[in-house]
């Protein structure tokens, strides 16, 4: 099964429920997609067995070739390329990769070469497989390390997907092949509104979802009515406890105490029952 | 020689627009002589590399300086290779800061900000 | 008109939260949501609609089935598999063009059966609350352009405040475009982090991109008590990079329980989050009075 934890809200504990989840289940992988922001290794703190580049393709001019008729300039919906002081400029971080521009030279003056955006890292954490994406800071767009990370799950490898929080494209691509999509919230006004938002999207993209109501209050119920409400299954609510995010704080698993380990072996069984397993 | 300037409004009495790659206008004032023409910015429009957009823009009109507050670094990387000039725009409306330019009371325009990284959110 | 910018690199340090009290204890202040991804400030405000307007993203591919001759050269040429049976996906489409420029078929005008259209990929509004204005933006969800749309909202702002003394942003979680677009035209950036290692870890990359922009950086630590010793490592990180630590604020349950009436906690005063914010304010309004 490959399971996605995403939010609409940063701080729910997307990254909090992945890694717990993944330290329960048997023989699993964990999958680190927020590459802008990755946090999963400061838990899991596995051991580098594997570092991969991963590269986009750009245009690289060849000035002689270059006659300046600007065709490229143009067309580029995305301004990576402008032609000053008779020389075509490339922008490679402005660049989408789309090709267009070496396919519309009358000249053959553009070609396409590769730049290194980020890096997967792979690792193990004791039983524990881990995958994390990196972006370099500077390069706008982690959907081609996520795309890679994504397509490098060995078929039938159970695997928790840890995704970057809202609904963009990133989100979009974290969760494209997952079986079945864990929504963490919190109860408040932020959380529930947020939680709509992502749910509009497993919903376009199909996905069978479940709610974990994270940090819940005494006499809070504000999350449970609008899962009520939404025909949402709440599959676990796990009470605010100034201990355990100490515990988080300082980057330790839950898992190792018995309560919290029962806690996510329990919540894996009822996902895995959910997802038809 | 030419001279541009972002504007909101397209008349020298307008103030310099707080931005560069998204101003509505860019007023282009021809020193010898004093006329100018304004001339709206499409780049405003553009999702992603506006500044770029509105850098090539001022290269193609011809100018060779560029009186604005604010310049980020891809459209600077236009602009120099463009060999336009980038000075530091003050309070006031078009016309008084050309002035002040064409009485060497401008600085150079030296703090370049990171560009925004273009691909909006893709 | 001084612009102040709330910022964090990590989502739910309380960012929005501290950034609605900050908005309700300053006088002339106007306001804008700047989290377009996911804005929430106007669930604290509530503000009454003045107008909206459609926001235009990218341009998406559309194909025209009467035209379309089914020769594939579009699916082909797409590098982001948007194109199927046909039909190109808005959710894939990046709105590149390759499509268009080279599809054979042509209708009776002369455009090409695929091709790019204008599209609404969100929404602006502008608000009022007690009189000041409010701007905010939402964006459909997997649309790109939250860079264009950042700058749409501020200048809902910029271009109409005229007596304001002061323009307050809540920025955009993370170090992305969005969160670039905020911080534009910044005097001061206000980091609000929290007091764990992954935030300790983000707000290194939050501070490293707001300084490329000239703005005066500070930061404040919230819910600092739940880990005094990360507060310290804080506010040690604060003083090596230059920035300055101003203030900290204790975990409040209340906190939540204002929000969710739809109030900034400052509106109880007795709170401690409340005291500590209305403290950090004091400082803040004299830095921005430095800053003048």
């Amino acid at each position: 099964m490959r399971l996605a934890v995403l939010s609409g809200k940063g701080g729910t504990g997307k990254t909090f429920v992945s890694v717990n989840l993944a330290s329960v289940a048997k023989e699993a992988i964990y999958l680190d997609c927020d590459v802008e922001e990755p946090n999963g290794w400061i838990f899991l703190k596995p051991e580098l067995e594997k570092k991969q580049t991963i590269s986009v393709p750009y245009p690289q001019v060849d000035q002689a070739r270059c006659h300046g008729c600007k065709k490229c300039v143009e067309f580029c919906k995305f301004n990576a390329l402008s032609y000053v002081g008779e020389k075509l400029l490339v922008f490679p971080q402005m660049c989408h990769s789309c090709g267009g521009c070496v396919l519309l030279c009358p000249q053959k003056a553009l070609v396409e070469i590769e730049r290194e955006i980020g890096s997967i890292e792979y690792g193990r954490a004791g039983e524990l497989e881990t995958r994390g994406g990196i972006l370099k800071l500077g390069e706008p767009s982690g959907v081609p390390i996520i795309e890679k990370l994504i397509g490098s799950i060995p078929a039938g490898k159970p695997a928790v997907i840890d995704c970057p929080p809202g609904s963009s494209c990133t989100v979009m691509e974290s969760i494209s092949k997952s079986d079945y999509c864990l929504l963490v919230t919190e109860p408040t006004a932020f959380g529930i509104h947020n939680l709509a938002l992502v749910l509009e999207l497993v919903k376009l993209m199909d996905k069978p979802h479940g709610v974990l109501i994270n940090k819940g209050l005494p006499g809070e119920t504000m999350a449970r009515d609008y899962c009520i409400r939404e025909g949402l299954t709440i599959l676990e609510t796990i009470p605010y406890d100034s201990k355990l995010a100490y515990t988080i704080s300082q980057g330790q698993l839950a898992v190792e105490k018995p309560k919290y380990r029962q806690l996510f072996e329990g919540l894996l069984g009822r996902i895995e029952k959910e997802a038809g397993l | 020689m030419k001279i541009a300037l972002p504007v909101d409004q397209k008349t020298m009495d307008s103030p310099i627009s707080p931005s560069f790659g998204r101003a509505p206008y860019f007023l282009v004032v021809d020193t010898e002589g004093g006329d100018f023409e304004a001339v709206a910015n499409e780049a405003a429009m553009a999702p992603g590399g506006a500044g770029i957009k509105a850098a090539q823009k001022i290269a193609d009109l011809g100018a060779e300086v560029l009186i604005t507050y604010r310049c980020g670094q891809n459209a600077h990387d236009v602009l120099s290779a463009a060999k336009i000039k980038l000075m530091r725009a003050v309070a006031g409306t078009a016309g008084e800061v050309v002035a002040l330019f064409q009485e060497g009371k401008l600085e150079e325009l030296t703090q370049i900000h990171p560009g925004f990284h273009g691909r909006g959110g893709m | 008109m001084r612009q102040l910018v709330v910022l964090s690199g990590k989502g739910g340090t309380g960012k929005t939260t501290v950034a609605a009290s900050l908005a309700r204890l300053a006088r002339k202040t106007a306001v804008a949501d700047c989290d377009v991804d996911a804005p929430n400030l106007h669930l604290v405000f509530k503000p009454t609609l003045v107008s909206s307007k459609p926001f235009y993203g990218y341009q998406i591919a559309e194909l025209d089935q009467e035209v379309c001759i089914n020769c594939g050269r579009c699916r082909e040429l797409c590098r982001f598999g948007a194109i199927s049976d046909r039909v190109a996906d808005p959710l894939k489409c990046e709105g590149c063009g390759v499509c268009e420029a080279f599809c054979p078929a042509k209708d009776h005008l002369g455009r090409p059966a695929i091709r790019l259209v204008d599209n609404v990929t969100g929404e602006v509004s502008l608000g009022k609350v007690r009189g000041e204005l409010f701007s905010t933006a939402s964006l459909k969800m997997g649309s790109g352009a939250s860079g264009k749309l950042v700058t749409e909202v501020k200048k809902n702002i910029t271009s109409r405040a005229t007596d304001q003394e002061l323009f307050l942003i809540d920025g955009s979680p993370g170090i992305g475009c969005p969160v670039m677009a905020s911080i534009t035209g910044a005097h001061v950036v206000l980091s609000v982090a929290e007091p764990t290692q992954s935030g300790l870890h983000d707000l290194e990359r939050i501070v490293q991109t707001a300084k490329g922009f000239g703005a005066r950086c500070l930061v404040c630590i919230n819910k600092y008590d739940l880990n005094p010793q990360i507060t310290e490592q804080i506010i040690d990180y604060c003083r090596r990079e230059g920035v300055e630590p101003i203030g900290k604020i204790p975990f409040d349950p209340q906190v939540s329980k204002a929000v969710n009436c739809g109030k900034p906690i400052v509106d109880f005063p007795q709170s401690p989050a409340a005291g500590a914010i209305i403290e950090l304010w004091n400082k803040i309004k004299d830095i921005l009075e430095e800053e003048s």
